[in-house]
């Protein structure tokens, strides 16, 4: 079973939000899009200053198999993108909550509809 | 309907991920793409391919049959070799790519794609007509294929005949050995040593045990065709089908033109296509810059553009790799430089000599 963080926030497109206290949202995939990828070998991330609008393919994702958009969740302005994925895209296989991280987004998560780990859960079970 | 092979339960026994491929539930990967394409190159792998379908062709005209049938001549091959042929239609369309293994003058065994084994067979029996040959399905028969640089120190844990084993172990690359229904070639679609093993249905699971037992790899279709790819080998339906030519597909050194007399089907199209001299070619890529080249994308050449007809990340060589079918007059020697567009950017690529990689080592340095 993949995993699922309860201090997180989910979209339906497996992308995962980690709210800060200073209004910075980080953002990167989840486990289960991971595994369903694969052994990632090149991701893309946006540059500091984009400004991106919720549902925008902002970032690529590649595994062996194929390649993936990944969502801006929310409106905002791109604060960071991770500087080690260029390098080492597996970063996101070992550790996609963690050091796999992708970019952060100065915005705010009010009025974005997003799920929470159960039903983030639920959701990819149903989807199987 | 999808099919299972035998070793069904044996894949997701091992973690197999499996994936619907070509109407058969076959394992992508067991965790690791990469891992398993290491695996290939630096020790040995082994991959059920009993999807793919083996086919018997005997009788007193075999030989003339196969010699009308296939682009590539059979006359090439004594007893216990084996050779790599097209199919073609009349139009030169590639009907499938396909292995030949002679075991006497009028007796052979041939192993085709699964996606195609239907037509193939349909194909052959309306050709075989004309010979006093016959053309039989062995769906009873399963294929494994053991590859890698310890592929032979591994073959004889595989619980096969010793006798069997003794021979195919004697074979050079492209020779084979038979004992009854049981067929060992030295062959395979990764570019290094190894065998492919077809044996009676009831036989093949507990070869597979024996040899992951032995510490052989188990390898899903994931990384077979990274390895195929880096040992610049074509994949039917994606390299090339019906509506294209051998010639187009980086596969004329198959099409035995002498005798000149010899009067194979797509024979008299193949000329006509080499007097037009219109063919589009197939060249390797190396992407220069950073990304993954994927088929189906625009390759901008001195000449107009072409496509991407392979394309992926090499495991070996740590970048990614292609193989693109360009116009004929396209600058592509080796070293020169094209343009391939992905999400609409264009990036830098080099044109290489394929294989990409062979026996482990990257031949494009």
């Amino acid at each position: 079973m993949s995993q699922v963080p309860a201090e997180l926030k989910y979209t339906k497109s497996h992308e995962w939000l980690r709210v800060d206290d200073d209004g910075i949202i980080t953002v990167g995939i989840t486990d289960h899009a991971q595994d369903a990828l694969g052994d990632l070998v090149y991701v893309e991330v946006p540059e500091a200053g984009t400004e991106v609008t919720s549902g925008d393919a902002c970032a690529v994702v590649e595994s062996v198999k194929a390649a993936s958009d990944v969502y801006a969740p929310i409106d905002g302005e791109v604060v960071e993108g991770n500087p080690v994925l260029a390098d080492a895209p597996e970063t996101i296989n070992d550790d996609a909550y963690g050091a796999g991280w992708m970019f952060k987004i100065r915005g705010t998560v009010d009025g974005v509809e997003l799920l929470d780990a159960d039903a983030y859960a639920a959701f990819v079970a149903e989807e199987g | 309907m999808t099919q299972k092979t035998c070793l069904y339960q044996a894949h997701i026994d091992a973690g197999g991920r499996m994936v619907d491929f070509a109407g058969w539930q076959m394992p992508v990967h067991y965790g690791s793409q990469i891992e398993e394409h290491h695996a290939v190159r630096r020790a040995a792998g082994l991959f059920d391919v009993s999807h793919m379908c083996a086919v018997d062709i005997k009788g007193p005209q075999a030989d003339d049959f196969l010699r009308t049938l296939l682009a590539n001549d059979v006359a090439k091959i004594k007893p216990g070799r084996v050779l790599y042929s097209c199919m073609l239609d009349a139009a030169a369309g590639v009907i499938d790519d396909l292995i030949v293994y002679r075991r006497d003058a009028n007796d052979f065994r041939i192993v085709v794609n699964a996606g195609t084994a239907e037509k193939d067979v349909a194909w052959m029996l309306q050709q075989v007509a004309a010979f006093r040959a016959t053309v039989s399905v062995r769906r009873d028969l399963g294929v494994l294929a053991l590859q890698g640089p310890q592929a032979k120190d591994k073959i004889g844990a595989a619980g096969l005949p010793a006798e069997l084993v003794e021979a195919a172990l004697a074979c050079k690359p492209f020779g084979c050995a038979f004992l009854g229904d049981h067929l060992l070639g030295r062959t395979g679609y990764t570019g290094e040593d190894g065998f492919e093993i077809v044996a009676p249905l009831d036989e093949i699971p507990n070869i597979w045990k024996e040899l992951l037992a032995a510490g052989v790899q188990p390898c899903g279709l994931g990384a077979r065709d990274t390895l195929r790819l880096e040992a610049g080998m074509a994949l039917y339906g994606q390299d090339m089908n019906e509506s294209v030519s051998p010639l187009a597909a980086g596969l004329g050194w198959t099409i035995a033109w002498e005798p000149v007399d010899r009067d194979f089907i797509g024979r008299e199209s193949l000329e006509a296509q080499t007097a037009a001299n219109d063919q589009p070619k197939m060249i390797g890529l190396v992407l220069e810059d950073r990304g993954v080249l994927r088929a189906h994308q625009k390759v901008i050449t001195s000449a107009g553009e072409g496509e991407i007809t392979s394309g992926g990340f090499s495991p070996t060589l740590e970048r990614s790799i292609a193989l693109a079918r360009v116009p004929r007059g396209a600058q592509t020697e080796a070293g020169s430089r094209v343009e391939v567009e992905i999400r609409s950017k264009r990036l830098a690529a080099r044109v290489v000599k394929y294989p990409f990689v062979r026996n482990g080592q990257s031949k494009i340095d």
